[in-house]
């Protein structure tokens, strides 16, 4: 069955309406015009989610949208392309963006931080680079991307800019650029000359036929490896280092774009160069699952010892984009399925757990897992929408986690492969041992001591943290949208 | 007009030379007008002749008339494999003359100035003339032209050490150039003639390969190109000659003079003596290994340096070993990228030596320490400063990133996997370069301690810088940029010119 | 033995360029004094020059200027030929003026040589002619075996300005040197850098 083309240049505004955003952010920010400036941020947010959702319908109609903007090298070209996967990320990125822009203007202000137009200025080059990377039409395009959301992050990272921004800084980026120039840009390039030069994301991957075992398994690894944002172990230290970040960076960065943009980038690779059909031939799957299954497991392991929410955090995610890998890497319909789903869920889940951190940190200072006894008494809300979102991460109907885990859960089990259906078994009960503390001592815990009047942070905080808390819910019992685009990448005839 | 194209790209700078020297001797603020038009009218005349080699291919151009068979015809030939380094020669120069308004040199010592810009025209002058010959003695006359005058522009500044560079410059040069003289001699001996063409067609006819005579030649003549590139181990002279000289001479040298060896090495081996001569499995093989070296030591150098005119020196130490390397790959893509390379780090290195020398001039940064704070006090010159680092690095859609691509896709299809690693290696070191300097000019010295509030509030001053430079840093910035986004037309071109060399793996595959 | 007839002998001119190119190395690397290294380089750039010189040497080769009889004989020659356009009756006549011309060269006496050439190979060539061995195209007095090549000459002449500017440049630099340093000595200079190191300039 050919997929129906569109040419419509409305991806590569989605793209760019964040960039054009610095402009006017930066205008106004320089003429202190505060609110006009977060006005521009949000409404370039608002532009930006309705051109994502402006071409949903197509894509749900099993069309997909294209535009080639130039020949970016012989044979190649700078090409967007949006199909179920992309769109898939692109909404959920989107939408989390406008969230995020109303609560980093209260994180900010409520803590009077310093240049604040850099900030939103760095955020919203992010955010197109995100977007860039979604709407891919092939590998170099998708690097390109990678490799600006790198830099682009880098001054969110450091926003502090002390002693302690500076080392995580230096670790961020030493992780990111350094896998991916040694690992990723030559297994690009090798991939360009074996394929032909065509780096074209298709159902069929462009190396069936053109590598042999041995080079198809190393292609596998540097792509693994090299695309470090998806954190696997060992490369995946660069996520809690990069916590120095403030809040809001951490919540939309390192939970939806950068980490996600990684996962997305593997489950791109795998399905789009490599072909699933092509990696069950050659076996190479199980290869990347183990790596996985250790990552996952490893990481709720040192999450368990993180008394620093936001490492905790940290380390939970690094597990998480693990769980996404895994399903990916077992090549069954259900697990490929999952992984999309989780990209989603996962997101909407760990977002509201980072709003939470940052919220608790601006109304009263507290960073620590231990100093948060008795906190739900005078944070309700928040440490409740901390509930729901670590729930979902758990995977614990009625959350959306719960949807994407049960998918992967039937792929693992479709593989065949016992010990694997083992590992998420294990780290399901690790995950929620990390957790159930949390809010454990939140709500029954000692007082320590702190009046027992209501204590929430500002609005614009806490109203974004609710808002995720209830997607995650939503997510649940309304999941027909996002499956549909995932279930439109499987080859044909193979849904779940 | 259009017919003396490859005299005018020669002779203009070299006019504007004699009218600079004898105008601005009495009259000092002409100097930097008449060698703006000097360059601008080089720019065109190499412009217009990209056009002309698009449209009819090979231009053959005989001074005065004189065709070869007389044997004495000075013949300028310009092709695919050049026009576009002409291009780069005449925008680097007009770039660095836009920049040269009121610096060191014009400030230090009024008296120099106009023999300064007569220097810089003279230069240019060379550079374009061994770019555009044809014939291999007036190689070595132009060489030495150019040579001579770079000695001159390393040793006018007030720099003590400078003097002392230059002179050991002159010492390397020389014998650099003797020994091209020397294969020069060799080559005449066997062939009797010292046109390119005509040395390639008797090497060819009279099948002689196998000549001891045609081997001592091209050894000869590759160690004094490799000696006047700074080819690993003979990169000595380099990195102090460039970074003690005035910062006009640092930003013109340092882009050009090496690039410009590297197209005599390519002409040497696709014009005269073939590749079909030059890839023989050992050759390649040492030379290559060569490359390697030079990649890792290069890096490895910069990365001990403190002072960061040096440390960019010791990266054009490495880059040297990226287009020997590509050449040397005998792959069509290493070529291709060798030669997309020269215009691409002449781009490049031009952006950072503009950069440093402006930091230099107006914050006295001359180590990397200095430079804390500088994103503040100077965030436009940073700025540029930072596209010239990323595309060093490789970051797409810098120039850099594709250079990479190129080479890396040659080291791939020859299988010389050692360059591949040395690349990629040399790409991170880049990168950790890079960014400790944007670290430093970023969060300063001694960054706060611990994060409160009222941390990098206090007001910095900003520094500003004169227009001209600013305009030909971003000039600079953007080419980096454009070079980068039009690397499939440029590389077409360039493989134009190698259409017919008997090199492995041609356009057709893989495209 | 057999190394020194058959490689050294023959090609002197070769080992003695080399040996001066080495003498010329050695003092530009390891000289200390940086007058010295200077003349090390002149001593290279001279030995390349008599490299090329030797090239044009030839055995009983004249310098190759090329005096007006001759021309005028090769003229005359090539008009007699033209207008007989072939014909038999040219052979004949082309010894014939060959001999006059050769006579009127033979008065003067440094000439004498250049006569007494002209002459026989007027003779020959006009019998080759009428034998038919040779055709018209072939006719030309003036054979270059008998000139030194003037080409590497040419080129040398530019090699040596290129040398005296290297040099001029190179002992300014020294000059400059000795002023900042007091010293022409690399050595010292060294240290007195190592000295400064920090105060840049």
């Amino acid at each position: 069955m050919p997929v129906e083309v569109i040419y419509s240049w409305v991806p590569v505004w989605a793209c760019l309406a964040s960039l054009l955003a610095v402009v006017p952010i930066v205008w106004f920010g320089k003429r202190g015009m505060v609110n006009a400036r977060e006005g521009a941020t949000l409404v370039a947010g608002v532009v930006k989610f309705a051109l994502v959702l402006s071409m949903l319908p197509l894509v749900r109609g099993g069309k997909v949208v294209e535009c080639t903007l130039v020949e970016i090298a012989p044979g190649l070209a700078l090409a967007f392309r949006v199909d179920g996967l992309g769109m898939l990320f692109a909404l959920v990125a989107s939408s989390l963006w406008i969230v995020t822009s109303v609560y980093a203007a209260g994180y900010m202000r409520g803590l009077k931080e310093h240049a604040q137009t850099r900030f939103a200025a760095f955020f919203a080059v992010s955010l197109s680079a995100t977007l860039g990377v979604a709407f891919s039409a092939n590998l170099l395009t998708m690097y390109v991307f990678y490799e600006m959301l790198s830099l682009a992050t880098f001054p969110l990272v450091t926003h502090h800019q002390d002693k302690e921004a500076r080392t995580g800084g230096r670790t961020y980026l030493s992780y990111l650029l350094g896998t991916s120039i040694g690992f990723a840009l030559p297994a690009m390039i090798f991939t360009y000359v074996k394929s032909g030069g065509n780096l074209d994301f298709s159902v069929m991957g462009v190396l069936a036929g053109h590598v042999g075992h041995g080079e198809a398994l190393v292609l596998l690894l540097l792509f693994v490896f090299g695309f470090a944002k998806a954190g696997l172990m060992p490369f995946h230290s660069w996520l809690p280092g990069a916590m120095v970040a403030p809040t809001p960076v951490s919540a939309l960065l390192h939970a939806v774009a950068v980490v996600k943009v990684g996962v997305f980038c593997v489950i791109r690779v795998v399905t789009g160069i490599f072909g699933i059909d092509f990696l069950k031939e050659m076996d190479l799957g199980i290869v990347v699952s183990w790596i996985a299954a250790f990552t996952v497991v490893v990481s709720s392991l040192i999450a368990l010892s993180q008394d620093s929410l936001k490492r905790r955090l940290a380390f939970s995610t690094v597990g998480q984009l693990g769980y996404i890998v895994l399903g990916v890497s077992f090549l069954t319909p259900y697990g490929v399925t999952g992984s999309m789903l989780h990209i989603a869920m996962h997101a909407f889940g760990k977002i509201t757990l980072f709003y939470c951190a940052g919220a608790i940190f601006v109304a009263c200072g507290k960073k620590y897992v231990s100093e948060l006894s008795g906190l739900g008494r005078s944070m309700p809300f928040t440490m409740g929408a901390f509930t729901i979102g670590a729930l979902s991460v758990i995977g614990f109907p009625p959350t959306g986690g719960f949807l994407s885990k049960l998918y992967l859960l039937l792929g693992a089990a479709q593989t065949g492969h016992f010990s694997l259906v083992v590992v998420y078994v294990i780290s399901t009960v690790l995950n929620a041992a990390y957790f159930f503390p949390i809010f454990y001592i939140a709500f029954f815990g000692k007082d320590s001591g702190a009046p027992r009047k209501l204590q929430e942070a500002p609005p614009a905080c806490v109203v974004p943290l609710c808002l995720t808390a209830v997607g995650s819910v939503l997510l649940f019992f309304f999941p027909d949208v996002l499956l549909g685009l995932a279930e439109s990448m499987l080859p044909p005839g193979e849904q779940p | 007009m259009v017919e003396q194209l490859p005299a005018i790209v020669v002779l203009a700078p070299m006019f504007a030379s004699l009218v600079v020297i004898l105008v601005g001797l009495r009259w000092r603020s002409w100097c930097y007008p008449l060698t703006l038009a000097g360059l601008a009218a080089t720019l065109a005349a190499a412009v217009g002749l990209v056009g002309r080699v698009y449209r009819e291919g090979v231009i053959d151009y005989f001074m005065g008339g004189w065709e070869t068979p007389l044997g004495i015809g000075i013949q300028l030939r310009v092709d695919a494999l050049n026009a576009l380094v002409l291009v780069t020669i005449a925008t680097v120069a007009l770039i660095v003359g836009v920049y040269s308004f009121r610096r060191e040199v014009d400030v230090k010592a009024p008296a120099k100035t106009a023999p300064f810009y007569t220097l810089f025209l003279l230069l240019v002058t060379g550079l374009c003339g061994i770019t555009v010959t044809a014939d291999a003695f007036n190689l070595f006359v132009l060489l030495e032209v150019t040579s001579l005058t770079s000695y001159g522009l390393i040793a006018m500044g007030s720099s003590k050490r400078g003097k002392l560079a230059a002179f050991n410059y002159v010492i390397m040069g020389t014998i650099g150039a003797s020994f091209i003289l020397l294969g020069t001699g060799y080559l005449y001996i066997r062939t009797g003639t010292l046109n390119m063409v005509g040395i390639r067609e008797v090497i060819v006819a009279q099948d002689l390969y196998g000549s001891t005579t045609i081997v001592v030649a091209f050894i000869l003549m590759m160690v004094g190109v490799f000696i006047k590139m700074a080819f690993f181990p003979l990169y000595g002279w380099l990195p102090n000659a460039y970074s003690y000289c005035p910062s006009t001479s640092s930003c013109i040298l340092a882009p050009l003079m090496t690039k410009v060896s590297i197209y005599i090495m390519i002409r040497m081996m696709l014009g005269i003596f073939g590749a079909e001569y030059v890839f023989q499995e050992h050759a390649t093989t040492i030379v290559v290994w060569l490359a390697v070296m030079a990649i890792v030591a290069g890096s490895l150098l910069a990365l001990a340096q403190v002072e960061l005119k040096k440390m960019l020196c010791y990266l054009i130490v490495a880059e040297v070993g990226y287009m020997v390397g590509g050449a040397w790959l005998a792959n069509h893509w290493g070529m291709v990228g060798a030669l997309y390379h020269i215009v691409s780090d002449a781009i490049m290195t031009l952006c950072l030596f503009l950069g440093a020398s402006i930091l230099w001039s107006r914050l006295k940064a001359r180590r990397i320490d200095d430079l804390s704070g500088a994103f503040r006090k100077m965030p436009w010159t940073m700025a540029g400063f930072v596209v010239g680092g990323l595309a060093m690095i490789g970051v797409p859609p810098t120039c850099g990133f594709f250079s990479k691509w190129f080479l890396i896709r040659g080291g791939m299809e020859s299988g010389r996997w050692e360059y591949v690693v040395a690349l990629l290696v040399s790409s991170l070191v880049n990168a950790v370069l890079f960014f400790r300097i944007f670290e430093i000019a970023y969060f300063g010295k001694k960054p706060a301690e611990g994060h409160d509030d009222s941390h990098g509030e206090e007001s910095v001053e900003r520094v500003g810088a004169p227009w001209t430079s600013t305009v030909a840093l971003w000039v600079a910035a953007v080419l980096v940029v454009l070079v980068g986004v039009f690397n499939g037309e440029i590389a077409a071109f360039f493989a134009r010119g190698l259409e017919g060399m008997a090199i492995v793996g041609s356009a057709g595959g893989g495209n | 033995m057999g190394f020194l007839t058959e490689y050294v002998i023959p090609h002197f001119n070769f080992w003695i360029y080399v040996i001066l190119l080495m003498i010329g190395l050695y003092a530009m690397i390891t000289k200390n004094n940086l007058i010295k290294k200077l003349i090390g380089m002149s001593i290279f750039q001279t030995a390349i020059i008599l490299f090329y010189v030797s090239l044009a040497a030839k055995e009983g080769a004249r310098i190759p200027i090329l005096t007006g009889d001759v021309l005028y004989a090769e003229k005359k020659l090539h008009a007699v030929v033209e207008e007989g356009g072939g014909k038999e009756a040219v052979g004949p006549q082309i010894t014939q003026i060959s001999q006059i011309e050769a006579s009127a060269v033979a008065e003067d006496e440094e000439e004498e040589e250049v006569g007494e050439e002209l002459l026989s190979y007027g003779k020959n060539f006009g019998e080759e002619l009428d034998e038919g061995a040779v055709g018209h195209d072939h006719l030309g007095l003036i054979d270059p075996d008998a000139y030194a090549n003037p080409l590497p000459h040419v080129l040398m002449l530019t090699a040596i300005v290129v040398g005296v500017a290297t040099l001029g440049v190179g002992l300014a630099i020294v000059q400059m040197i000795y002023r900042e340093y007091g010293t022409i000595e690399e050595k010292e200079i060294l240290e007195k850098v190592k000295e400064g190191e920090g105060k840049y300039g």
